[in-house]
C-alpha cells in the first residue's frame, strides 16, 4: 500500500471517529457557519467539538506549515483530505477570509515576524479578518482607489472610505489597500497594510441588500494611526500583493455553491413539480435546463480538479483563476435560477416559517453578487483576453 | 489519479502530433475530397499508423498490440481532430478493437486483433438505423436459421463501412425495439451474399456507408459475446467511442479557436486590429474557458473508462454532451469571426464546421446525452 493510500485510510478513520454527525449535514443557515474571531460564539456543541478537533490537528489550514499552526500536509495529502471530507459531507470547520485570502498572501510576501504574529491566530480562529479593497469610486477599476496613508514618523495616518467590506462589522482586523504615493501612476503608489478594526477612527455601517441581509459594510477611516511595520511586502508595491491575493479570492469564489452536497438538483425540482409515469421531471423544459446544468457542473468540477493538478505539476497559468471565477459564479447563478423556477409559487415567500424565512429567494438574490464581487464577470473575461489569449489592447 | 497527462502520454501526443501534422494537415483531407479518392483515406498513412503502434494501441499485448487505454486513444483522437485527418483509427482501432477484446472469444480475438494491430485488417461497427442515434431502437432482425442466423434490415452512418474487411453488426435477436434485452452483435464478412454497401459522400468529406442486409446468413460462431445479451457489450463499446469522439472534438475545437485568435490579431478594420474590440475579446475568452472545461471533462471520462469502466456512463455522457456543445460553439464563432473569409471553401475553417456537425451526431448528440444523464440521476 502506498503512503498516500495509508494516509487516505487513516484520514477516513479519523474523520469517521471525530466529525460529529451534525457536522455532516448541509448547512441551512448563517448560524451554521463558524467564522472565528474575538467575539465568536459557537451555535452548537457539535460545532465547537468539530472546530477544536480540526484546529488541534492543524486541519483548519491543512497545507500551511506546522510552525504557523497548519497541518503541514503535502498537496497530494491535502487533496485526499478534501476528497474524504467531501465524501462524508463534512463541513468546513472554519471558513475564514484569513485562511482563504490573507494567509496565502502573508506566506508569500510577509516578513517572518508578520507570519509568526498573524498566521497562528488565523489558524486557531482567534482573529477574524475583513478585506478593505473596493471604494465608492474604485470598483472594477480597483487601482484608482483613493484611501490615503500619510507618513507620520513610524506610522501612517489613514483617511478614506471602503465599501462592500464583507462582515466588516464583525471583523477584528482588516487587510487594506491604501495610497502611499499620490504622485505615482495609479498602480505604483499603493501599499497593502494590516490594522486592528478596534483602532481609533475606524467605523462601519452595514448596507442592506436586495436579499434583505447585510453581509457588506461601508467602512470609514478617520485619522487612523497604523505602524509602518504593518505594511506587507514593499511600500508602494501593494498592487503585487493585492493581485496575488485576488487570485486566491477568485479561486475561493469560483467554488461558491453547494456542489455535491445535499439532494441533487433534479430531485429537488421533482419534489415540487412532480414526475411523470416514467419517472421524468414533469416539466420537459425545466428537465432539460437541469440536465444542461448538471453537465456543466460536472465538467466544472473536473476543471477545478484539473486546475489543482496542473498547479501541482507547475503547468497552470496564473490568470486561470479568473477563468474559474467567471464560470463558477455564472454556474451558481444558474443553479439558483433553476431552484427558483422549480420552487415556483412556493419559492416566493419571504418571511414564513414554512419557507425558513424565505431562505430560497434570499439565497437566489445573494448569488447575483457572485459575478460582481472579487472582480466582475466582465473584468474576468478581460483578464483572460489580455493575460491568457494575449489579445491586442486588452 | 491526477487529471493531467502522464509523461508517457505526453510523449505519445508529441509523436502523434508530429506524424499527423506532417503527413496529414487539413490540405490532405482537401485533396482526398477534391480528387474524389476511392478509399477516402490514405492506406499508406494507415500503414505508418500501424508502424507507430497506433492501430494496435488498444489491442492487448498478447494479441500483438500495446495494451494501452482510453486516455491514450483519446490522445491520438485529439491530434486527428486538429487536422481532420480521415483515418480508420476510430472505426477499426477504437470501436472494433474494443468490441472484439471485450466481447470476443479467444478464437475471434486471435483471428482479428493481430491483423488490426499490424494494419492489415479494417473493420467497421454498424449500429444506427434511424435519423438519430438510438441504440435501443435497433431493429435489424437476426432470426435463427439452421446452425446460425439470417440478417435482414439496414444500417446507416457505418463509419468506414465502404472499406471494411470485417463488419460488426448490432442486430435484434429478441425483444422489441426499445428494449435492452434481445440485442446481439455479429461478426459479418462484408462480401457475404445479400449485403449491399453504398458509400455515402458526407458533408465532412469523411467516410461512411449505408448497408443493406437481405437474408444474410451467418454462423453461430460469428456471434460476438452472448446471444440476446449484446446490449451491455454494445453500450460499453459505444462509451469508448463516445470518449474518443469527444477527444476528437476537443482537438478540433482547440484548433479552430487557435486559428480564430490568430486571425483576431491580424485582421484590421476601422483602423484597428479586430481583436481590440471588447465584443470579440469577451466571446473569445468565453470560448477559451468552455474549451478548457470540456478538456477536463473529457479527460475525466477517459480516465474513468480506464479505471472504473462499469461506472463511467455518467462521466462519458457529460464529456460527449459538453464536447458537442463546445465544438458547435467553436466552429460557429470561428466562421463568424473570420467574416466573409470564413464562408469560403478556399479557407479551411469550414472543414472544421462540417466535421463538428458529424461528430455531434456520432454516438449520440448533446441532447441525447443530457437525456441519458437525467435518467441516470433519476429525473
Amino acid at each position: 500500500m502506498s503512503d498516500l493510500e495509508t494516509f487516505r485510510r487513516e484520514t477516513r478513520a479519523w474523520l469517521e471517529a471525530n466529525c460529529p454527525p451534525e457536522m455532516r449535514r448541509p448547512m441551512t443557515s448563517e448560524s451554521d457557519t463558524y467564522w472565528g474571531g474575538r467575539n465568536a460564539k459557537f451555535s452548537s456543541e457539535p460545532q465547537r467539538i468539530w472546530f477544536e478537533r480540526m484546529r488541534d490537528r492543524g486541519w483548519t489550514v491543512p497545507d500551511w506549515p506546522k510552525e504557523y499552526g497548519g497541518g503541514g500536509l503535502e498537496p497530494a495529502e491535502h487533496k485526499v483530505l478534501r476528497e474524504e471530507m467531501a465524501a462524508m459531507g463534512a463541513r468546513s470547520p472554519l471558513p475564514s477570509f484569513g485562511i482563504w485570502m490573507l494567509g496565502p498572501a502573508l506566506l508569500k510576501y510577509g516578513t517572518e515576524a508578520q507570519k509568526k504574529e498573524h498566521l497562528p491566530k488565523i489558524a486557531a480562529g482567534l482573529i477574524r479578518w475583513c478585506q478593505g479593497y473596493s471604494e465608492p469610486n474604485a470598483g472594477s477599476d480597483l487601482a484608482s482607489l483613493q484611501t490615503r496613508a500619510d507618513s507620520d514618523g513610524d506610522d501612517y495616518i489613514i483617511n478614506g472610505q471602503k465599501i462592500w467590506t464583507s462582515y466588516a462589522n464583525y471583523a477584528d482586523w482588516i487587510f487594506c489597500l491604501v495610497r502611499t504615493d499620490p504622485t505615482a501612476k495609479k498602480h505604483d503608489g499603493i501599499s497593502f497594510i494590516l490594522f486592528d478594526m478596534a483602532s481609533k477612527g475606524v467605523s462601519t455601517k452595514p448596507i442592506l441588500l436586495i436579499s434583505g441581509y447585510s453581509p457588506f459594510c461601508e467602512t470609514f477611516f478617520d485619522n487612523v494611526r497604523v505602524p509602518k511595520s504593518h505594511v506587507v511586502g514593499q511600500v508602494n508595491r501593494g498592487w503585487d500583493v493585492a493581485k496575488y491575493l485576488l487570485q486566491h479570492e477568485r479561486a475561493m469564489i469560483s467554488g461558491t455553491g453547494e456542489r455535491g452536497v445535499g439532494r441533487p438538483l433534479g430531485q429537488v425540482a421533482a419534489d415540487s413539480v412532480g414526475s411523470d409515469d416514467s419517472g421524468r421531471l414533469d416539466d420537459a423544459m425545466l428537465r432539460s435546463q437541469v440536465a444542461a446544468f448538471d453537465i456543466d457542473e460536472a465538467a466544472f468540477a473536473a476543471v477545478a480538479e484539473r486546475a489543482i493538478d496542473l498547479a501541482k505539476a507547475g503547468q497552470s497559468h496564473p490568470a486561470f483563476s479568473s477563468a474559474m471565477k467567471y464560470y463558477g459564479t455564472e454556474l451558481n447563478k444558474r443553479r439558483h435560477e433553476i431552484l427558483m423556477s422549480a420552487g415556483g409559487i412556493d419559492a416566493l415567500e419571504w418571511e414564513s416559517e414554512r419557507s425558513r424565512g424565505g431562505a430560497r429567494p434570499r439565497a437566489w438574490l445573494r448569488t447575483k453578487a457572485n459575478s460582481i464581487e472579487g472582480g466582475t464577470s466582465e473584468v474576468m473575461l478581460g483578464i483572460v483576453a489580455k493575460r491568457i489569449l494575449d489579445l491586442p489592447g486588452a | 489519479m491526477p487529471l493531467v497527462l502522464t509523461e508517457e502520454q505526453s510523449m505519445l501526443r508529441d509523436s502523434a502530433r508530429g506524424l499527423i501534422s506532417d503527413k496529414a494537415p487539413v490540405s490532405h483531407l482537401r485533396s482526398l475530397r477534391d480528387s474524389k479518392d476511392e478509399t477516402g483515406f490514405s492506406r499508406e498513412l494507415w500503414k505508418a499508423f500501424a508502424e507507430m503502434g497506433f492501430s494496435g494501441l488498444l489491442v492487448p499485448e498478447n494479441f500483438g498490440g500495446s495494451g494501452l487505454g482510453c486516455v491514450e486513444a483519446g490522445v491520438v483522437m485529439e491530434e486527428i481532430g486538429r487536422t481532420l485527418m480521415p483515418s480508420p483509427f476510430l472505426s477499426t482501432a477504437v470501436l472494433a478493437v474494443s468490441a472484439l477484446s471485450r466481447g470476443g472469444s479467444d478464437a475471434q480475438k486471435s483471428a482479428h486483433l493481430p491483423k488490426i494491430a499490424d494494419g492489415s485488417l479494417l473493420a467497421a461497427l454498424a449500429i444506427d438505423e434511424g435519423a438519430k442515434h438510438r441504440p435501443l431502437q435497433i431493429n435489424l432482425q437476426a432470426v435463427r436459421s439452421g446452425n446460425g442466423f439470417k440478417l435482414n434490415g439496414a444500417k446507416a452512418l457505418v463509419v468506414d463501412g465502404h472499406t471494411a474487411d470485417l463488419l460488426i453488426v448490432a442486430a435484434r435477436t429478441g425483444g422489441a425495439a426499445g428494449e435492452r434485452d434481445g440485442l446481439t452483435l455479429f461478426l459479418v464478412d462484408p462480401k457475404a451474399k445479400g449485403i449491399a454497401i453504398e458509400r455515402t459522400a458526407m458533408v465532412d468529406a469523411h467516410n461512411a456507408a449505408r448497408i443493406e442486409f437481405s437474408n444474410v446468413e451467418v454462423n453461430a460462431d460469428q456471434v460476438l459475446g452472448e446471444v440476446d445479451q449484446g446490449g451491455a457489450l454494445l453500450e460499453g463499446v459505444l462509451n469508448i467511442g463516445r470518449g474518443a469522439v469527444a477527444s476528437e472534438m476537443v482537438g478540433l475545437s482547440e484548433e479552430v479557436f487557435g486559428r480564430t485568435v490568430t486571425y483576431l490579431k491580424e485582421r484590421k478594420q476601422f483602423g484597428k486590429l479586430i481583436g481590440e474590440f471588447q465584443a470579440l475579446q469577451h466571446r473569445a475568452s468565453q470560448l477559451y474557458i468552455d474549451i478548457e472545461i470540456t478538456r477536463a471533462a473529457v479527460l475525466k471520462a477517459l480516465q474513468t473508462l480506464d479505471g472504473d469502466f462499469e461506472h463511467a456512463g455518467a462521466a462519458v455522457a457529460v464529456a460527449k454532451a459538453r464536447a458537442g456543445t463546445t465544438a458547435t460553439l467553436a466552429v460557429q464563432e470561428g466562421v463568424q469571426m473570420h467574416g466573409g473569409m470564413g464562408m469560403t471553401d478556399q479557407f479551411d475553417i469550414g472543414f472544421f464546421m462540417k466535421r463538428a456537425r458529424v461528430c455531434q451526431e456520432l454516438f449520440g448528440d448533446s441532447n441525447y446525452h443530457a437525456d441519458q444523464l437525467a435518467r441516470m440521476k433519476g429525473y
